[in-house]
C-alpha cells in the first residue's frame, strides 16, 4: 500500500467517522445523565430523512439541517416523556423509536416524492460541499505533511470540522461547567442532586434534548454532506456502533473520538477490499469486512480494553422517596 | 398510589395500549393522505376474510409465537434479547444443513431433526452473548444487536460463496429433498375441509403452540424456571437464595435463542423450502412487540403472535391493493413496543385515574 492510498482511506476515515462522532456525542450527554439511549439510530434516521426532504424541497441545506435537528428533537422528546416523566424502560423506549422511525421516514419520504422512499438526490446549495482550509494548495507540495493536510485534513463538509470542536467543547461543557458537574451527578447518584435542591427531571431533558440536537446533526451530515439525499435505513446500524464506542470510550469525550475514529476506519477498510487483500495477502470475501466493524465492536465489548464501567445510576428511573 | 384491580392490569393495560397505538396509526394514516378506515378493512378481508387470508395469518403467527416466546423467556430472567433475528436466520441454516444432509425418507423424521438443527444452531448464535454477559459484564443488548449483523453477514457469506449449487444465480441453498417437504394446513386430514387453496401455514403451528405450553411449564412448573424468575426480578436475592447467576444468564438465553432459531422449520423449512437471504424477514424484532403485548406470558404472547399475524398479512394486503407502503406494519410495530412496553405506567396512571373517579362517582 502506498501513501496516495493511505491518505485516501485515511480521508474515508474521517468522513465516516463523523456521524458516529456525533452520535457518540449524542450518547454521551443522555448516558451521563442516566438515561440510556438505543434510539440513536431512529433519531439520526429521523434526522437524515427530515433534512433530506426539506434541503430537496427548498434547496437549502440549512433549512435541511434545521428540519433534521427538530425532527430529532421532536423523538428525544418522546423518549424523554417515555423514560423520564413516566419511568418506563429506557432500553425498549429507545427500542420502540428506532422501529417508528424506521417506518415513518419510509412512508413520508414515499408519500412526498414516491421514489421508493428516497428523496431525490441533492445538489448545489442541497448539500453541504466540501470546503478546503487555508493554505490547502500551497501546502499541499511540502512532502508526507503537505498531502496529509490538503488530502485528508481539508476538503470536507463544514460538519465534520463542527463534529471535531465538539469534542473539547463536551469535554468543556461535562468537566469544567457547574451544568456539566450536575449532568454527571445526576447519572451517578441522582438522589444527592435531588437533596441540593436541583431538578433531576429538569437535567435529565437537558441532557436528553443535547442528544438530539447532536443525533439531528448526525442525520442531517448523512443525508446532506455524507451522501446526496436520504435513503430507506441509510444510517444501517451506526447508532449502534456509536454506542458501542461510547462503551469503548468509557464515556469519556476525547476517548470517544479516538473510539469514533477507530470504528470509521474499519468501516473505510470494508469499503475497500482490494487494500486489505493486498495487505494480508489472502482473498477476503467483502462479507466479512461488512461484519468486520461489528465483530471488532464485540471484541472490544468482551473486554479487551479493561472494565467499562457505566454511569451508576444508567438506566434507572429516579423515583423520588416519600 | 392505588393499586389497579389484577383483572385490570392484565386485560385493560394491554387492550388500552393497543387501542391507543391503533388510534396514532390512524393518525400517521391519515398524516400521509389515506383513509384508516379503508385501510382497515383492506386489512380484515385480506387477512381474517377467508380461509386463504387466515392461511397467512397464521403463517405469520407461527413465527411470531416462536420469536415472542424467546423474548419472553429471556425476559423473565431480566435480559432483553434483541438478537432474535440473527439467532432466528442461524436456526434457518441449521434447518437448511440438515434438510440437505441426506435424503430424507418421511417428513416426520426429517422435522424432528431439523428442530433440532434449528434449536441448536440458534442457542449457539445465543451462547457468545451470553456468556459475554454472564462473564465479562458486556451489554447484552449491544452484543445481540452487533451478531444480528454479524449473522446477516455471515449468511451472505455462505450462501454466495460456499452452500449455492453451481450453476446457479442467485444466492439461496439447492432446494430441499422431497422428502423434507411439511404438510401445509391444506393437506392435513380435517383441516383440508376449511383450507381448500394451498397456504402456507403448515404443521409447524401444533409445534408452536406445543412450545407455548412447554414454555410456561418450564417457567411456572419446575425448579429451574423459578430460579430464571427469581433471578430476573432480583439478582442479588437470587444470589443469596443461592442461584448462579452465570448459569441462569447462559441457560435462559441458550432456551431463548434456541426458541428463536426454531421459527426457521416454519419459514425455511416450511415455506420456501431452501434458505435465502434474510430468512427471517424482521420475525426476530416482532417477538419483541410480542412479548410485550403479551404481557410476558405464553398464552398471551400467542394471542399477541395472532394479532401481529393479522397486522402482516393485512399490511402485506395494503402493499399489494393500495398505495400505502408496506412499511406501515414497521410503524405499528415501534408504537406497540412504545405504548406496551415504555408508555405502560403512562396508560397505568390514566386507569387508576379512571378507578378513582368511578369509584368516587358511586360513593
Amino acid at each position: 500500500m502506498d501513501y496516495a492510498t493511505l491518505l485516501q482511506i485515511l480521508d474515508s476515515t474521517l468522513r465516516l467517522a463523523t456521524p458516529l462522532l456525533l452520535a457518540c456525542l449524542a450518547g454521551l450527554f443522555s448516558e451521563r445523565a442516566g438515561v440510556f439511549d438505543i434510539g440513536l439510530e431512529g433519531k439520526m434516521l429521523m434526522a437524515a430523512m427530515a433534512s433530506g426532504t426539506v434541503a430537496a424541497l427548498t434547496g437549502s441545506v440549512w433549512l435541511g439541517l434545521g428540519a433534521g435537528v427538530a425532527a430529532s428533537l421532536v423523538l428525544a422528546a418522546l423518549h424523554g416523556i417515555a423514560s423520564i416523566t413516566f419511568r418506563g424502560n429506557q432500553l425498549i423506549a429507545g427500542v420502540a423509536l428506532n422501529f417508528l422511525s424506521s417506518g415513518i421516514t419510509v412512508l413520508v419520504a414515499q408519500r412526498l416524492f414516491g421514489q421508493g422512499g428516497r428523496t431525490p438526490p441533492l445538489t448545489g446549495d442541497g448539500r453541504f460541499n466540501p470546503i478546503t482550509l487555508p493554505f490547502a494548495d500551497t501546502l499541499a507540495g511540502v512532502p508526507v505533511i503537505g498531502p496529509l493536510y490538503a488530502d485528508v485534513i481539508s476538503g470536507h463538509p463544514v460538519l465534520v470540522y463542527i463534529a471535531l470542536a465538539l469534542v473539547p467543547l463536551s469535554w468543556w461543557v461535562l468537566f469544567r461547567t457547574r451544568f456539566g458537574l450536575r449532568l454527571r451527578a445526576v447519572g451517578e447518584n441522582p438522589a444527592a442532586v435531588d437533596t441540593a435542591g436541583v431538578s433531576v427531571v429538569g437535567l435529565r431533558y437537558a441532557a436528553v434534548a443535547i442528544t438530539g440536537v447532536l443525533c439531528g446533526l448526525a442525520g442531517a451530515y448523512m443525508a446532506t454532506a455524507l451522501q446526496a439525499g436520504f435513503g430507506r435505513e441509510m444510517t444501517a446500524g451506526r447508532g449502534y456502533i456509536a454506542l458501542a464506542a461510547l462503551i469503548f470510550a468509557k464515556w469519556r469525550p476525547w476517548q470517544a473520538l479516538w473510539a469514533c475514529l477507530l470504528f470509521g476506519f474499519f468501516q473505510a477498510l470494508a469499503l475497500r477490499p482490494d487494500v486489505v487483500e493486498s495487505v494480508v495477502r489472502v482473498k477476503v470475501p467483502v462479507s466479512f469486512l461488512d461484519a468486520l466493524p461489528y465483530v471488532l465492536t464485540v471484541l472490544v465489548l468482551a473486554g479487551f480494553v479493561g472494565k467499562a464501567i457505566p454511569p451508576r445510576a444508567g438506566g434507572e428511573p429516579y423515583v423520588k422517596e416519600r | 398510589m392505588d393499586r389497579l384491580p389484577k383483572w385490570a392490569d392484565v386485560v385493560l393495560v394491554p387492550v388500552i395500549s393497543l387501542v391507543l397505538a391503533a388510534f396514532v396509526s390512524a393518525l400517521v394514516l391519515l398524516a400521509i393522505g389515506q383513509s384508516p378506515v379503508e385501510a382497515f378493512k383492506v386489512m380484515v378481508d385480506g387477512a381474517l376474510g377467508s380461509a386463504y387470508g387466515w392461511g397467512y395469518t397464521l403463517y405469520y403467527t407461527t413465527s411470531f409465537i416462536f420469536t415472542g416466546l424467546a423474548v419472553t423467556m429471556a425476559f423473565h430472567a431480566g435480559l432483553f434479547n434483541i438478537g432474535g433475528e440473527g439467532q432466528a436466520q442461524l436456526g434457518g441454516l441449521g434447518v437448511a444443513l440438515v434438510c440437505l444432509s441426506v435424503p430424507w425418507p418421511h417428513w416426520t423424521i426429517a422435522l424432528a431433526a431439523a428442530t433440532v438443527g434449528a434449536a441448536v444452531f440458534g442457542a449457539a448464535w445465543a451462547a457468545i452473548p451470553a456468556y459475554l454477559q454472564a462473564r465479562r459484564g458486556s451489554h447484552i443488548v449491544i452484543t445481540t444487536i452487533m451478531f444480528n449483523y454479524i449473522a446477516a453477514a455471515l449468511i451472505v457469506y455462505l450462501l454466495v460463496d460456499v452452500l449455492r449449487p453451481a450453476g446457479q444465480m442467485d444466492p439461496a441453498t439447492a432446494r430441499f429433498p422431497a422428502g423434507a417437504k411439511l404438510p401445509t394446513l391444506d393437506l392435513i386430514p380435517g383441516f383440508n375441509l376449511v383450507f381448500t387453496k394451498a397456504v402456507p401455514a403448515n404443521i409447524t403451528l401444533f409445534i408452536a403452540l406445543f412450545m407455548a405450553w412447554v414454555v410456561w411449564a418450564l417457567l411456572w412448573r419446575t425448579r429451574l424456571g423459578y430460579q430464571i424468575r427469581a433471578f430476573g426480578k432480583s439478582e442479588a436475592a437470587a444470589r443469596y437464595a443461592g442461584i448462579k447467576p452465570v448459569r441462569i444468564t447462559i441457560v435462559a438465553m441458550l432456551i431463548s435463542g434456541g426458541l428463536a432459531g426454531m421459527m426457521s422449520i416454519n419459514n425455511v423449512m416450511g415455506e420456501a423450502e431452501r434458505l435465502l437471504q434474510n430468512s427471517s424477514e424482521g420475525a426476530g424484532f416482532i417477538g419483541i412487540a410480542v412479548a410485550l403485548m403479551g404481557r410476558n406470558h405464553p398464552f398471551g404472547v400467542v394471542l399477541a403472535a395472532v394479532l401481529f399475524g393479522f397486522l402482516y398479512q393485512g399490511g402485506a394486503e395494503l402493499g399489494l391493493w393500495t398505495s400505502i407502503p408496506i412499511e406501515l406494519r414497521i410503524v405499528v410495530q415501534g408504537l406497540v413496543i412504545l405504548f406496551t412496553g415504555a408508555l405502560d405506567q403512562m396508560v397505568r396512571m390514566m386507569l387508576t385515574w379512571a378507578f378513582r373517579m368511578t369509584r368516587m362517582g358511586a360513593a
